[in-house]
């Protein structure tokens, strides 16, 4: 064959449609690969909601449960500490809970719960992922009302798990989906139904 | 007749012609050895690449003994390192020798890569051996990362849990991303599980193969010198370079040197220091991990901490990530940000010498801050650093411009 028989737009064609379907394929051996990299159907299964008891827990008292292995915080709050949460608003970054997506609807209120009294919150920090410390006194002197410290990267948020400005943290702490099944049992992880 | 079969069955040249008919043998080992010629000039900054190699061979030797005793699962992992201080026969000795030889690893790095700012390794025709370098640098981060994990302990978790959350500030993907890269809604051990996978089979054959690619690249154009002349400019008639010898014998032998000292300052760590007071194994990583309670003060192991305290400076959490990944890809681009005509710091002005000067300075003490809690006097002076640090980088094309340079010498000189 000489030079002249090529037909150089034919051997063009075959190449370019060879490397397309080269591409292709690889792509789609990749998909079972980045799907096995996903959480897994047992993982998943372990992210099932869990049942937190609360008849016992005394006002002021906090339980701390796990949720997909994340912390959840269970606070029953006191009237004392309801009232000083309207203390001062102007400190925080989000004192309405306007953030979409760190609460669910039901708990984008003035307390940031189904119900005032009890605040259900992720013990995450909206930073890093670091658990936040409880420090619950009130300081009047330096503004502080009571909340939640993080000791990573000093991220401070009250006791609404709303995010104080001028922290790391860029939101407030996330409310997981949660709803009363009775009055002394929570279920978080899941909210469909009668809340 | 029986002498014509004789010639036939009887090989000319002995065994190594037998060899080399098959195998390039004889000239690869001329090719990156007898007969690869380095400046005659090399000084004590020449031998990092070479402990770098040692030490990744210690890393590597060490893992696999590691691997025959250690359980990658949450529930056994902890235990199992415990197993291998206590029950496995000399497995403590082992262990420190692989958790010593991490930092070793960052030690050995870190001067390499300041030699290469010395005399500028970096700069044309070297670009290539820098980016495959900075790429080794960013492998190795990654496989420290993961290694750190799979003790199980304390600051493992929390660590892990802090480095993995960084990615969530990705806007759009970020959540997404963490999710893929935990395998999990939290770290646990799916994670440990696959971080093992990284750590002992991914990660070590993407480092043998940069490094493979970077000792390549460095022999095909020639080593640089504390001179920054190319000594191949000047051969002698016999085509070998005048100011050049063979990597082996004399290197080898000069570089034998600096490994046996090497390995007594490494061993003296691994038998009298093996935590070194904190920084080679923190103190939080003796407790196994517990996902209720972070640790009261989170640091990442020291060779991380210059980049971790520009990430705390940073009081935003997309801006901190944005700085945090600059401040480790901005050296990448020094083979362009860098404008001066000569390579050396022999030859260079008083402005380049002082900018490197105070970013040695600048780099020692954001690793000092950001082992330190997160108080806001620290945060402040942690702001004043990173900023000197960014410009270090960015002013550098206007600095090297203006910088007076003395006239470079044809012939590499001596020192003592």
């Amino acid at each position: 064959m000489t030079e002249d028989d090529l037909d150089r737009n034919r051997r063009h064609f075959l190449t370019v449609a060879t490397a397309v379907t080269g591409v292709a394929g690889a792509g789609a051996a990749a998909i079972p690969f980045l799907s096995s990299l996903k959480p897994s159907a047992r993982a998943q299964a372990m992210g099932a909601p869990v049942e937190v008891p609360i008849g016992s827990l005394q006002p002021g008292e906090m339980l701390r449960v796990l949720w997909r292995g994340k912390l959840v915080f269970v606070l029953r709050r006191s009237k004392e500490m309801l009232t000083h949460l309207a203390d001062n608003p102007e400190r925080l970054r989000d004192p309405n809970s306007e953030e979409v997506g760190q609460q669910p609807e039901y708990a984008a209120n003035g307390t940031r719960s189904v119900r005032p009294e009890y605040l259900v919150v992720e013990g995450s920090c909206t930073h890093l992922g670091c658990a936040p410390l409880q420090d619950f006194d009130v300081r009047p002197a330096e503004g502080w009302g009571g909340g939640f410290f993080c000791p990573c990267h000093g991220s401070k948020f009250d006791l609404a798990g709303r995010v104080y400005k001028g922290v790391p943290a860029p939101t407030n702490l996330r409310v997981p989906p949660h709803r009363f099944v009775r009055d002394d049992l929570i279920l978080i992880g899941q909210d469909t139904g009668a809340a | 007749m029986a002498r014509i079969e004789a010639e036939v069955g009887k090989p000319q040249g002995g065994f190594m012609k037998w060899i080399d008919d098959r195998f390039p043998f004889t000239s690869t080992m001329k090719y990156h050895a007898t007969e690869y010629y380095a400046s005659k000039n090399f000084n004590i900054w020449y031998v990092f690449g070479v402990l770098a190699f040692v030490v990744l061979f210690i890393q590597l030797f060490t893992g696999i003994f590691l691997t025959m005793n250690y359980k990658p699962s949450a529930a056994e992992a902890f235990a199992s390192v415990e197993y291998i201080m206590r029950d496995v026969k000399w497995g403590w000795l082992i262990r420190y020798m692989h958790s010593t030889g991490a930092s070793f690893f960052f030690i050995v790095v870190y001067l390499h890569m300041f030699r290469a700012m010395l005399y500028g390794s970096y700069k044309k025709p070297r670009e290539l051996i820098w980016i495959i370098g900075m790429l080794i640098f960013l492998v190795l981060m990654a496989e420290a990362f993961a290694g750190y994990l799979l003790p199980w302990g304390q600051m493992s978790y929390w660590g892990a849990q802090v480095i993995i959350s960084l990615f969530g500030a990705i806007p759009w993907v970020g959540d997404a991303l963490v999710e893929i890269i935990r395998g999990d809604y939290s770290i646990s051990d799916i994670t440990l599980n696959r971080f093992f996978a990284l750590h002992v089979i991914a990660l070590p054959l993407a480092l043998i193969g940069l490094v493979f690619v970077h000792i390549v690249a460095l022999h095909e154009v020639g080593s640089n010198n504390p001179d920054g002349i190319e000594i191949k400019y000047n051969k002698g008639p016999d085509g070998v370079p005048l100011d050049g010898v063979a990597f082996h014998p004399y290197h080898t032998s000069k570089d034998l040197v600096a490994i046996i000292v090497f390995l007594m300052i490494f061993c003296s760590v691994v038998f009298f220091a093996p935590d070194m007071g904190g920084y080679f194994l923190e103190h939080a990583n003796f407790e196994p991990a517990n996902l209720t309670a972070t640790p009261e003060h989170i640091a990442p192991v020291w060779y991380f901490t210059p980049f971790y305290a520009i990430l705390r400076a940073v009081p935003d959490k997309l801006w901190g990530f944005i700085l945090f990944g600059l401040s480790v890809l901005l050296p990448l681009f020094l083979p362009w940000l860098d404008r001066s005509r000569v390579k050396s710091i022999r030859y260079r002005g008083w402005i380049y010498k002082s900018a490197l000067s105070v970013f040695v300075v600048t780099f020692l003490v954001l690793g000092w801050l950001g082992t330190m809690p997160a108080d806001p006097v620290y945060v402040l002076i942690a702001r004043v650093f990173s900023v000197i640090y960014f410009a270090f980088f960015i002013l550098m094309p206007y600095y090297t411009t203006i910088d007076k340079t003395k006239p470079v010498p044809e012939r590499v000189v001596y020192h003592g």
